[in-house]
């Protein structure tokens, strides 16, 4: 499965790294949940560990302090990506530990 | 929606496809295929080569298990849309619903295989707390699970965990039964490229 470990990278290379109308940090952020403000920080730590509980009022905070509709799509992406990636990764060092010492 | 252009913001010939989708499948246009096809570029393009690999690439995992733990995580994260969608898509490929439902409802009692069971209860507990150790790998291999299945597992549980948080920001509306069987059927015979 490293094709897929590689098509994960380019994802998320593609998504910090390349154009859009986030800034390149605003998306970094976003995706590590951490160094946001409020009210971006709030939308982006309950997507990371709740997201079944973001509201119409948390998206609506974050288009009121001045970002484009654009915007909150690519940081709302950035910012699912970054935990499962973070999820998909612990596990992998799991597995790399567990085969080791079988 | 909770985003505008997630609804009506589609480039001039990908509004041209959602009508021809609407025509041919007579349902709304899934919620899933606007938000992959919004500046594709972005995000979509990449995400769907990492979901079609997941789903369809080899694997010792069939079809209806992978289908079977994006229904499972689902439940894990309470991502309505993503649960009916992928239980539709799962109880199609086994040709046996009752085990999906089971399976949901209570993976300890559902009559399911073992190392399924056991890659099932990791990919829970890496979804509600974030991580796994080393211990709950080595039980998923005690039960008989190889390596390779489990970095399989994991990339499903990475896709899931990525669409679930999505559907659930931009608050995808979620459709009547027919809509979800024809998604399935679309899904088992096309993949998700």
């Amino acid at each position: 499965m490293s094709d897929i470990r590689q098509a994960c990278k380019a994802l998320v290379a593609r998504i910090l790294e390349g154009d859009g109308t986030a800034s390149h940090t605003m998306r970094r952020a976003a995706f590590d949940n951490a160094g946001l403000a409020p009210p971006l920080s709030t939308v982006v730590d309950k997507l990371a560990k709740h997201a079944h509980a973001v509201t119409d009022e948390d998206i609506a905070a974050a288009r009121a302090s001045g970002l484009s509709e654009d915007q909150v799509f690519e940081i709302v992406v950035c910012a699912a990506t970054g935990q499962a990636t973070r999820q998909y990764e612990t596990a992998l060092a799991a597995l790399d530990v567990a085969i080791e010492k079988v | 929606m909770r985003l505008a252009i997630l609804d009506s913001g589609h480039a001039f010939g990908t509004k041209a496809l959602f009508a021809i989708i609407r025509t041919v499948s007579r349902q709304p246009t899934p919620e899933v295929l606007k938000l992959v096809m919004y500046r594709p570029d972005f995000f979509g393009k990449r995400m769907k080569e990492v979901t079609h690999e997941a789903m369809r690439g080899p694997s010792s995992w069939s079809v209806g298990d992978r289908e079977l733990m994006a229904a499972f995580i689902s439940k894990v994260n309470a991502c309505e849309y993503c649960i009916k969608a992928h239980t539709a898509v799962s109880a199609r490929a086994y040709q046996d619903e009752a085990k999906v439902i089971a399976v949901l409802d209570d993976l300890e009692t559902a009559i399911v295989e073992e190392p399924l069971r056991a890659t099932l209860r990791m990919l829970r507990k890496l979804t509600r707390e974030q991580a796994v150790t080393v211990d709950d790998i080595r039980s998923v291999l005690a039960a008989g699970v190889s390596r390779a299945q489990i970095e399989d597992a994991l990339a499903v549980c990475f896709v899931f965990n990525t669409m679930n948080r999505l559907a659930e920001a931009f608050e995808f509306l979620v459709p009547g039964h027919q809509a979800f069987e024809a998604g399935a059927k679309f899904l088992l015979a096309r993949g998700y490229r």
